[in-house]
């Protein structure tokens, strides 16, 4: 969206990291923490597919939820602009945190007392 | 850099692309929107993603998303409750050794 | 050819996902892949760059839209109707939803090509505006009007919502009553995020001015806190007749035609907004707005009156 002031560009953190053979060390870390935050996600999605009932299924993916998003806003966070977007990357993670941990417990709690009935597919 | 936040939202669709296999085949309601929720978060982390590719204005989106997932999910409990108005906690638990393996 | 490819698995899977949400059986299934297709479709539009639009389908396609399917099917599953229609039923939807999409596709190709001259129009008319954001500035000041519809619009729903009410339970509280253990998971949940929504909502509104934002997405998330604390128990829904949320309701549509009114008396024509005043007007229908925004977006989820609350009859 083109404002009515243009912003004044702003160097991202990786930037700021130094550099070592060309590459900032921001950029490595970047790269670094969003992988493992991919494994965790891969890991919660092949959960969700193959374990075999209801409650480990949930087990899997709030792994996704909590260190999934964490590790991928740690990694973003190298290639932020400024603290006012860091502030924002913690605040989207703390409130996945609070959202998945209540989410997880209620659901739970939902098929326990449903007994597990099979529904039509 | 951006090259490799590219290849990070491919893999982060096609693992919510797994979730929604899920969303398919069920076979239960909690199971369908416990893959709703991984959807929710994996879309939260794309858009995560998306933000960091340059728009970080996303980041507000990516907020919004994870509030409301949050109330999608309390929205299910509720009408999945016998009253439509409950919560799961207030229903006793089932006696130990009475769960299907 | 990373972020072709990146487009395209975006593109496949909102394809998929609305696929799936019509075929098959199942109705539970249907809606979960309705809300899934929302949070797909804020995806591709933060992708696109439109962070507004994308907060407003994240909040009201994924979020208060998916609460209110979740609630019908609930109340359909309680009152043993959730069958799947016949090959009739769902011959008729077919070709309905056909039908829309055909007209819809012929009314894209029938119009003209757009005027490649809007955008530089609209950045030059941007400065008198009074505010940064184009898209709070088409929304509040160039295509008022229909903003001010949509307000009406909005509260017309509502009082057809209410219509559905028993005539006995017209005096009720709204919705079934909620309930939650107290100190559980849920109650604490519903007392941690609703001053969060609050205070996020309220930054969402003052950012629409000259960042990404506006009304309708920060009263989207209000009105998603208040559901909350509501459905957690923690707050009474209010009955029709209390007059502050009556005025509360109200609030955006009269502010909005009381700043229109002064345009015609003394700036020469309804909702004409001099550059002068214009902020500060914006201002004015932009707090109103998100209040009645908030109120019936809530009121809407939260349902008609029931009479479960006196006398504990069937839902």
């Amino acid at each position: 969206m083109a404002r009515a002031i243009p912003k004044k560009p702003r160097r991202p953190l990786s930037a700021a990291c130094g550099n070592s053979a060309g590459m900032a060390w921001g950029d490595i870390a970047s790269i670094g923490f969003t992988a493992v935050g991919l494994v965790f996600f891969v890991a919660g999605t092949v959960g969700l597919i193959r374990f075999p009932d209801v409650f480990s299924r949930l087990h899997a993916l709030t792994k996704a939820d909590n260190l999934g998003l964490g590790f991928l806003a740690l990694g973003l966070a190298f290639q932020a602009p400024g603290w006012t977007e860091i502030a924002m990357l913690a605040m989207v993670w703390a409130l996945a945190l609070v959202a998945a941990g209540t989410a997880a417990q209620m659901v739970a709690r939902a098929a326990l007392a449903e007994g597990e009935e099979d529904e039509r597919p | 850099m951006n090259e490799w936040l590219h290849f990070v939202g491919i893999v982060l669709l096609i693992s919510l692309a797994g979730a929604l296999w899920r969303v398919w085949r069920g076979p239960s309601a909690a199971d369908r929107m416990m893959a709703a929720q991984l959807i929710g978060t994996s879309g939260v982390g794309l858009m995560l993603v998306v933000a960091a590719l340059g728009n970080w204005a996303v980041l507000l989106a990516a907020l919004t998303l994870a509030v409301l997932a949050g109330l999608s999910v309390v929205g299910f409990v509720k009408a999945r409750s016998s009253d439509g108005a409950g919560d799961p906690e207030e229903a006793a638990p089932p006696p130990l050794g009475s769960l299907r393996e | 050819m990373m972020a072709l490819s990146f487009d395209l698995a975006l593109a496949a899977l909102l394809i998929v996902s609305a696929l799936a949400a019509v075929a098959g059986r199942g109705l539970f299934r249907a809606v979960i892949f309705f809300i899934v297709y929302g949070v797909l479709v804020a995806l591709a539009w933060a992708r696109l760059g439109a962070v507004d639009v994308a907060l407003a389908e994240a909040a009201i396609g994924a979020g208060l839209t998916g609460v209110l399917l979740l609630a019908a099917h609930g109340r359909l599953r309680r009152e043993g109707l959730e069958a799947d229609p016949g090959a009739g039923g769902q011959g008729f939807a077919a070709i309905g939803g056909a039908g829309v999409a055909l007209a819809l596709g012929w009314a894209w190709f029938a119009l003209p090509e757009p005027a490649t001259a809007t955008r530089a129009a609209l950045d030059s008319a941007l400065p008198d505006a009074g505010v940064g954001n184009p898209v709070t500035a088409v929304l509040l000041n160039f295509r008022s009007f229909d903003t001010l519809l949509e307000s009406i619009v909005l509260l017309a729903a509502l009082v057809a919502l209410w219509m559905l009410a028993r005539d006995g339970a017209w005096r009720q509280r709204l919705g079934l009553p909620q309930h939650a253990r107290p100190g559980g998971v849920l109650a604490s949940f519903g007392r941690v995020l609703p001053p969060l929504g609050l205070l996020f909502g309220a930054f969402l509104v003052w950012s629409g001015a000259d960042d990404n934002g506006g009304a309708f997405q920060g009263g989207t998330v209000l009105a998603a806190s208040l559901l909350l604390a509501m459905m957690a128990g923690l707050y009474l829904p209010p009955r029709i007749g209390e007059r502050l949320w009556q005025s509360a309701l109200v609030l955006g549509p009269v502010v909005f035609i009381a700043c229109g009114l002064v345009g015609a008396l003394v700036w020469g024509g309804f909702l004409v907004l001099p550059p002068a005043y214009a902020k500060g007007v914006i201002l004015a229908i932009e707090t109103g707005l998100t209040i009645s925004i908030a109120a019936t977006l809530a009121l809407l989820v939260i349902g008609p009156p029931e009479q479960a609350h006196n006398s504990g009859g069937a839902a």
